[in-house]
């Protein structure tokens, strides 16, 4: 689960880690009257989940009330496109106003899973500001990756040799190394896959500052973070909240051939057999392990929702779960959701022969194929 | 031979009493594989599908002499009974739970590299993973046991159905299998390609190769570079997520682009830059390997 800024900094907050002072959160239709601000000037910064949004204008400073004001109400509901957001823009609907403070130098640190080693590592760069990949590409010399052991956290040594390599002033150092061990301790303990403070900026009164946050929470560890858990879901479009709601893996994509699979390397695969047939794929969706007459009925609802859906395609391999089963589920299900557009079924697996038999016998339009390819060249031809 | 499984495996099943636990204990029955006990903590003395359940894994021990573990348990509890039946002395963990937390595999692989610095020769799989099979002799999992065909391809996937259509392609092309193995879909496994490559490598009844990845961690290249180094088999691969958006969970917790890292076209590249056969459509793995194996018949 990924949090916006404010949110990872209330963590921030919680494990110590110094961050400006906030004025308030404003929401879409209210009122800056409503936050009190007692010093200028302000940083208001749009509360989307994306990079980069600086350049876009989701960053701005406001030297009194009225540019704050005139700044809050042309930022709210304001549409961002951001190096990472691609074409879909994203409205904005929360800003937040902090204090803005004087930065004489910016610093990158991040903690993050190294999948490689199976355990965390803190990334730092005395070059902050920049993202991690323009770093990566631009200036790789002067990143710093220090293994972490799950258990210690980052030590004390591991610490001051940071605190060195970065250059942080003699008098910081004490404030840097606390920083930098709570960082690692929060991403630990709060089940964190990613933990980035870009910039950590070093002001010109000399203090340390988290300017910014950004925080993923594993969704699969939420069960031990209750409060976490119920923050709200900004990265899932409706579709796929309501998805999630009902217990189907639902990701919405750009193209127009809605797809229904069993396990999410199959339904991955099966994306791209779409593409190769030269077609596109609306969705992916994996309807799980047991395909039973409830779950294929809620999975054809979901995909019809999206109305840019021309066909469906169905690629099922029935193992443990007949073929036989699931075609009766397809049959079923169909009788359940008014399907307006081509239906193709590829059924391959266990009582394979039984199950096409159904399909056939149905008096239902049921297209058919034999293996992945098949169905995905009659989807494309089917959805033009 | 084998890898990791053969007749002689004992599975003690773990989480046994829950519903999907004796479910697939019951299938892994009814192929041949050798059950002989159960773990559920609080349900110890009671017998389930004909075999006794102990409360502890210790305990299992003394009585049934098993030497793999199938794990059922819930994900918050997962890692513990990893732990459990590793520290109790059983040396092959298969892990089929799915929704482990990351942070609870870090540490599970923290206490198997100090295992195996203190001399134990261990080996854990998954999780979030299908299992292991050695067709006509044992399976650890949750995979159609029908569709396997004992023969000479080694099977090794981070996906279970994208494994089954393989397998199924192969079987009825004629070539069976040595062993298939799936080491999951989550980001910190068990077991790497590398692992499992290195057995089959070694392993004399498997004579090619087929890996099956996706989008996500670099573990494809990492396996590349070592096949290219090691490996003198043929080595087929297939790889799900060429089309797949950045920075979007494709359902396993392991497959997303983070960045510029995990990408298709990365993997793609590195592997035909070692030498292997990437093959790009998904309903040709069967005849693409039948087609480059083609008339070693020895292989079939």
């Amino acid at each position: 689960m990924k949090l916006v800024e404010y949110e990872g900094k209330e963590i921030f907050r919680r494990y110590s880690i110094p961050v400006p002072r906030k004025f308030g959160i404003l929401k879409l239709g209210e009122d800056l009257g409503k936050i009190k601000i007692d010093k200028f000037p302000v940083v208001i910064k749009a509360q989307v989940l994306a990079g980069g949004r600086g350049k876009a204008g989701g960053v701005k400073i406001a030297n009194n009330l009225q540019e704050a004001k005139e700044i809050a109400s042309k930022m709210l509901a304001m549409k961002l496109i951001t190096h990472q957001t691609g074409e879909h823009a994203l409205t904005v609907e929360e800003i937040s106003i902090e204090e803005a403070s004087e930065i004489k130098r910016e610093i990158y640190i991040s903690v993050v899973m190294d999948r490689k080693i199976s355990s965390p590592v803190l990334i730092s760069s005395m070059e902050g500001g920049m993202s991690i990949e323009e770093l990566a590409k631009n200036k790789p010399e002067m990143i710093i990756k220090m293994p972490i052991d799950i258990e210690s956290g980052l030590m004390d040594f591991q610490a001051r040799e940071l605190a060195y390599t970065l250059k942080i002033e003699k008098e910081l150092i004490c404030q840097f190394t606390e920083l930098a061990k709570n960082m690692v301790k929060l991403f630990i303990e709060e089940d964190a896959s990613l933990v980035e403070i870009n910039p950590l900026a070093i002001t010109k009164n000399n203090s340390i500052l988290a300017v910014d946050s950004k925080v993923v929470i594993e969704d699969n560890a939420l069960f031990r973070h209750k409060e976490l858990a119920e923050l709200p879901d900004r990265e899932s479009s409706d579709i796929e909240k309501e998805a999630k709601k009902i217990g189907i893996n639902y990701i919405g994509l750009d193209g127009n051939i809605g797809c229904m699979v069993n396990g999410a390397g199959l339904a991955m695969a099966t994306l791209d057999t779409i593409k190769l047939a030269g077609g596109n794929a609306a969705n992916f969706l994996d309807v799980g392990g047991g395909a039973n007459v409830e779950q294929i009925t809620k999975a054809f609802k979901i995909i019809l929702k999206d109305n840019k859906v021309k066909a469906i395609m169905v690629n099922i391999f029935g193992g443990i779960m007949k073929c036989d089963n699931i075609a009766q589920g397809i049959v079923e299900a169909s009788k359940n959701v008014e399907i307006k557009v081509p239906l193709i079924v590829r059924l391959e697996g266990t009582r394979v022969k039984e199950g096409k038999e159904i399909l056939k016998n149905s008096g239902l339009k049921i297209n058919q194929a034999d293996n992945a390819w098949e169905a995905a060249k009659l989807a494309v031809e089917l959805a033009r | 031979m084998s890898i990791i499984l053969n007749k002689k495996s004992k599975i003690l099943v773990c989480g046994i009493t829950g519903s999907q636990g004796s479910f697939h204990a019951k299938q892994c029955m009814e192929y041949g594989s050798k059950i002989v006990g159960g773990v559920t903590p609080g349900k110890g003395g009671q017998e389930h599908l004909g075999v006794p359940v102990f409360n502890t894994v210790k305990e299992a021990l003394i009585k049934t002499k098993a030497n793999v573990s199938l794990i059922f348990v819930p994900p918050p509890f997962a890692a513990d009974s990893i732990l459990e039946s590793f520290y109790c002395g059983i040396d092959t963990v298969i892990c089929i739970t799915e929704g482990i937390p990351v942070m609870d595999m870090a540490k599970v692989k923290r206490h198997i590299f100090k295992l195996r610095s203190s001399g134990r020769n261990i080996i854990m799989i998954g999780p979030n993973c299908p299992g292991v099979i050695t067709p006509q002799e044992c399976k650890a999992g949750i995979m159609p046991g029908y569709i396997h065909k004992k023969g000479h391809i080694g099977i090794v996937s981070r996906s279970g159905t994208l494994t089954y259509e393989a397998v199924w392609q192969l079987t009825k092309e004629g070539l069976g299998q040595s062993t298939v193995v799936g080491i999951g879909g989550d980001p910190i496994q068990g077991s790497n390609f590398i692992d499992i490559i290195k057995l089959f490598n070694e392993d004399k009844e498997t004579k090619a190769i087929v890996m099956i990845g996706e989008i996500g961690g670099s573990a494809e290249e990492d396996a590349a570079i070592y096949i290219k180094k090691n490996v003198k088999k043929p080595v087929f691969s297939f790889i799900a997520g060429k089309t797949a958006p950045k920075g979007r969970r494709m359902g396993h917790a392991g497959a997303i682009i983070e960045g510029n890292s995990g990408t298709y076209e990365a993997k793609v590249e590195t592997l035909k830059r070692c030498g292997v056969n990437v093959i790009e459509n998904l309903s040709t793995i069967g005849s693409t390997v039948a087609l480059k194996l083609g008339k070693k018949r020895a292989l079939r």
